[in-house]
């Protein structure tokens, strides 16, 4: 692994398959033992650095620094100095006077990470930055996909939902492709982001076009962000043509959800109950492909800065 | 008062020897020694020498700067912004009234033109607001500001969304024969964009603003100006279907000017990959198709204003994530060099458009005097270098800002004299 890991496009194909190899390998049993702790990151030290709300993300990054036996420090944004007008650039430089050897950050804009990494000698982990990337995610998703399906060469996976502000769906549709997937997106023009085809992907209006795929992987309606704008007729009139049931998936089809799931909108009750689903183990994949990360961008990085020579460079203009 | 500068010093009297004497508005293109003599033109006279390598212009005229005065003296003032024009060859700057207060009449028009009388370093002119602390509801005091001296009118930063009012300050505007100059923008389609909106803000994530914000509302400005017979001056055009829309209105017998800015024409929103802030602008930087539309319309001369849309901002507020820094960049001291180095050295854009685009034609637009280069004109000049390469280097800019979207571009044509209002402005270290 590079320095950070900003964006999925940080990795090649062969580095997402050794990082999910250390998962597989050396953390996914851990977590079914008694002890559930390993002193490989004992004296490192991890700031998760949340400016988003986050269940499944900071709990995962969290017991997965804890179980790898750093000290691992969460910051929530809104208890924080961030709260009272200091920039993130301030902030940075603060925390980075603790000598952190990681920080992972979810942030409401897209750069936040890259934009962080410019003030700190801590490695910088994209945990979500808005509506941009979450590359862990697609890590685990693979991972899931991985152990479900063997290689993923030449799989079809239709991504469904709320495109538009999804950043699972910008980091899949690269991660996806990557391992050789073929990807189609499935949602109304409106939630459709302008310019989607330069993402490489296909595009489909209806749902009748998860016929055939491998994988249907669900998006969250955000409507948090739909006020007001009027990207549906109605959330009703959506549900009733967007909405995955167990009507839709066919047999051998996975269907994968990032969560948090919204049932009855985007998933049906029945079908979120439902084996079809894998949206538990891609939780628990969460764990141990966070802890590969965590693990490997300390150990990849071979002389890691010593904690008191962290540099920080270019403090002055940006670009 | 329509353009005041302050009177520093003795004019100047000097003779400028064997540079290359451009001026297409007094049809001069000739090597010639020129002679100034307390600040007047004395004699244009063959040159003896070999040739320098230098280019002796007409002096810039600005018709879109914010000198952000009064109200964020921390990021420019009248003295520093009218240093940084100088520096940038332009002898005539017109300033937007989006500062705070807001000019929106005519004591704080007075108050301003009595600073630039004693700070200014080249002529400043003053743009008077459209309406009332730019809120769109009530006409400003148009005509107190008129008889102060204003050039035109802007709600510069918004777009005047009220038709009605539109209509009226087009009428307001015509009783003393001066444009309104329009910010287009149609605020329910750009939305909450920040950049560009295609395939680059779909891969980064960023919401985009359509070009359809700015051509919608160009076609309805433009038709309301048509009828009411107002002149209109279109600023920062960006996109193609906005000068499809110029030149309807044109052909229907409309008095449109317009103006792009340098970023528009030389840069693309593949520069925002780097989600750098310094190329966060509204309206934003375009697609490539956009982008040559503009140089073949600046080309053509359907683009007969180039125009900087400087805009100030301080370091702090620029060095954030992308999302949430403010927009605009700086352009007043790198206009020249990378105009001419982007689009006149590589055969685009020939050296008498850019000339008349960033001299004459916004003069005439805003009824300013044009700089000329002829005997018994005031001095109004620049003379650049067009030899040398140089790195444009915003840390070394007199403005007091530096969100420059050229920072550590390559260029020829420093700006190695100014002169301005019969005065020296400007002189660089090189000369």
């Amino acid at each position: 692994m590079n320095r950070n890991l900003l964006s999925i496009n940080d990795l090649s194909r062969e580095e997402i398959e050794s990082v999910l190899g250390t998962a597989a390998k050396d953390f996914l049993e851990l977590s079914k033992r008694d002890i559930k702790k390993v002193p490989t990151l004992r004296g490192r030290t991890i700031i998760n650095l949340f400016y988003e709300k986050s269940t499944r993300t900071s709990t995962s990054f969290e017991l997965a620094g804890k179980r790898l036996s750093a000290d691992v420090v969460n910051v929530r944004a809104g208890s924080s100095a961030a709260g009272k007008g200091e920039s993130l650039k301030d902030t940075t430089l603060t925390l980075n006077a603790y000598r952190p050897d990681i920080i992972v950050l979810r942030h409401p804009h897209v750069g936040a990470p890259a934009f962080v990494s410019r003030y700190t000698g801590a490695h910088v982990i994209n945990a979500g930055d808005g509506k941009g990337e979450h590359p862990t995610q697609c890590l685990l998703d693979i991972f899931s996909l991985q152990r479900e399906f063997g290689d993923l060469k030449g799989l079809k996976v239709a991504i469904v939902g709320d495109v538009l502000h999804s950043r699972v769906a910008r980091s899949n549709i690269s991660g996806f492709k990557k391992m050789g997937m073929k990807v189609i997106l499935v949602a109304p023009p409106s939630l459709l982001p302008r310019g989607v085809e330069s993402l490489g992907a296909k595009v489909a209006h209806s749902l009748d076009a998860l016929a055939g795929m491998d994988v249907i992987y669900l998006l969250r309606m955000q409507r948090e962000r739909h006020e007001g704008a009027n990207y549906l007729p109605s959330m009703r009139e959506y549900i009733s043509n967007y909405c995955v049931g167990r009507r839709h998936v066919a047999k051998g089809q996975r269907v994968l959800h990032p969560g948090p799931i919204n049932r009855g909108v985007e998933i049906e009750s029945a079908l979120a109950d439902s084996e079809e689903n894998m949206i538990l183990q891609q939780v628990e994949a969460g764990l141990a492909v966070r802890m590969a990360v965590l693990y490997r961008i300390i150990v990849d990085n071979a002389v890691p800065l010593a904690a008191g020579e962290a540099e920080v460079r270019n403090i002055q203009a940006v670009g | 008062m329509t353009a005041t500068v302050a009177k520093r010093g003795a004019k100047a009297t000097l003779v400028i020897r064997d540079a290359r004497v451009f001026d297409p508005a007094s049809g001069v293109d000739a090597r010639a020694d020129v002679t100034i003599e307390k600040g007047i033109i004395t004699a244009v006279a063959p040159a003896k020498g070999k040739g320098t390598g230098r280019l002796l212009l007409p002096g810039f005229v600005d018709l879109h700067t914010h000198l952000r005065s009064p109200g964020r003296e921390d990021e420019e003032d009248i003295a520093s912004g009218t240093l940084a024009a100088a520096a940038g060859g332009y002898v005539t700057i017109c300033a937007m009234p989006n500062t705070d207060p807001v000019v929106d009449n005519a004591a704080v028009m007075a108050s301003l033109a009595e600073v630039a009388e004693s700070e200014a370093h080249v002529r400043v002119a003053f743009i008077g607001s459209i309406s009332r602390g730019l809120k769109g509801e009530h006409l400003s005091d148009m005509w107190d500001m008129a008889a102060a001296g204003a050039v035109a009118f802007s709600d510069d930063g918004q777009p005047v969304f009220d038709a009605g009012l539109l209509r009226a300050a087009f009428q307001a505007a015509l009783t003393f024969d001066l444009p309104l100059s329009l910010h287009c923008e149609d605020l329910d389609l750009a939305g909450a964009g920040v950049m560009n909106e295609g395939g680059v803000s779909a891969q980064l994530g960023l919401a985009g603003i359509p070009c359809t914000a700015e051509s919608a509302d160009v076609a309805r400005a433009l038709e309301i100006a048509l009828y009411e017979r107002g002149r209109v001056h279109i600023a920062h055009v960006s996109c193609a279907r906005s000068l499809a829309a110029i030149r309807a209105a044109r052909e229907a017998g409309a008095a449109v000017t317009c103006e792009a800015t340098p970023h528009h024409l030389l840069l693309t929103d593949e520069a925002v990959r780097r989600l750098d802030a310094n190329f966060k602008m509204n309206p934003p930087l375009r697609g490539e198709e956009d982008r040559q539309a503009l140089v073949a319309a600046l080309a053509a001369g359907e683009i007969d204003c180039i125009a900087t849309d400087h805009a100030p901002h301080a370091g702090q507020e620029k060095e954030a994530p992308f999302e949430e820094a403010p927009f605009g960049v700086i352009g007043l001291e790198s206009a020249f060099p990378v105009l001419y180095t982007g689009l006149v050295e590589p055969g685009e854009v020939s050296l008498e458009a850019l000339v008349s685009a960033m001299s004459t034609n916004p003069a005439r637009a805003f009824n300013l005097p044009a700089p000329a280069i002829a005997e018994g004109e005031e001095a109004n000049l620049c003379l650049v270098d067009i030899d040398e390469e140089f790195g444009i280097e915003p840390e070394r800019f007199l403005s007091k800002s530096r969100n420059s979207a050229f920072a550590g571009s390559r260029a020829r044509g420093r700006v190695l004299m100014t002169i301005a209002a019969g005065r020296t402005a400007f002189k660089h270290e090189k000369l």
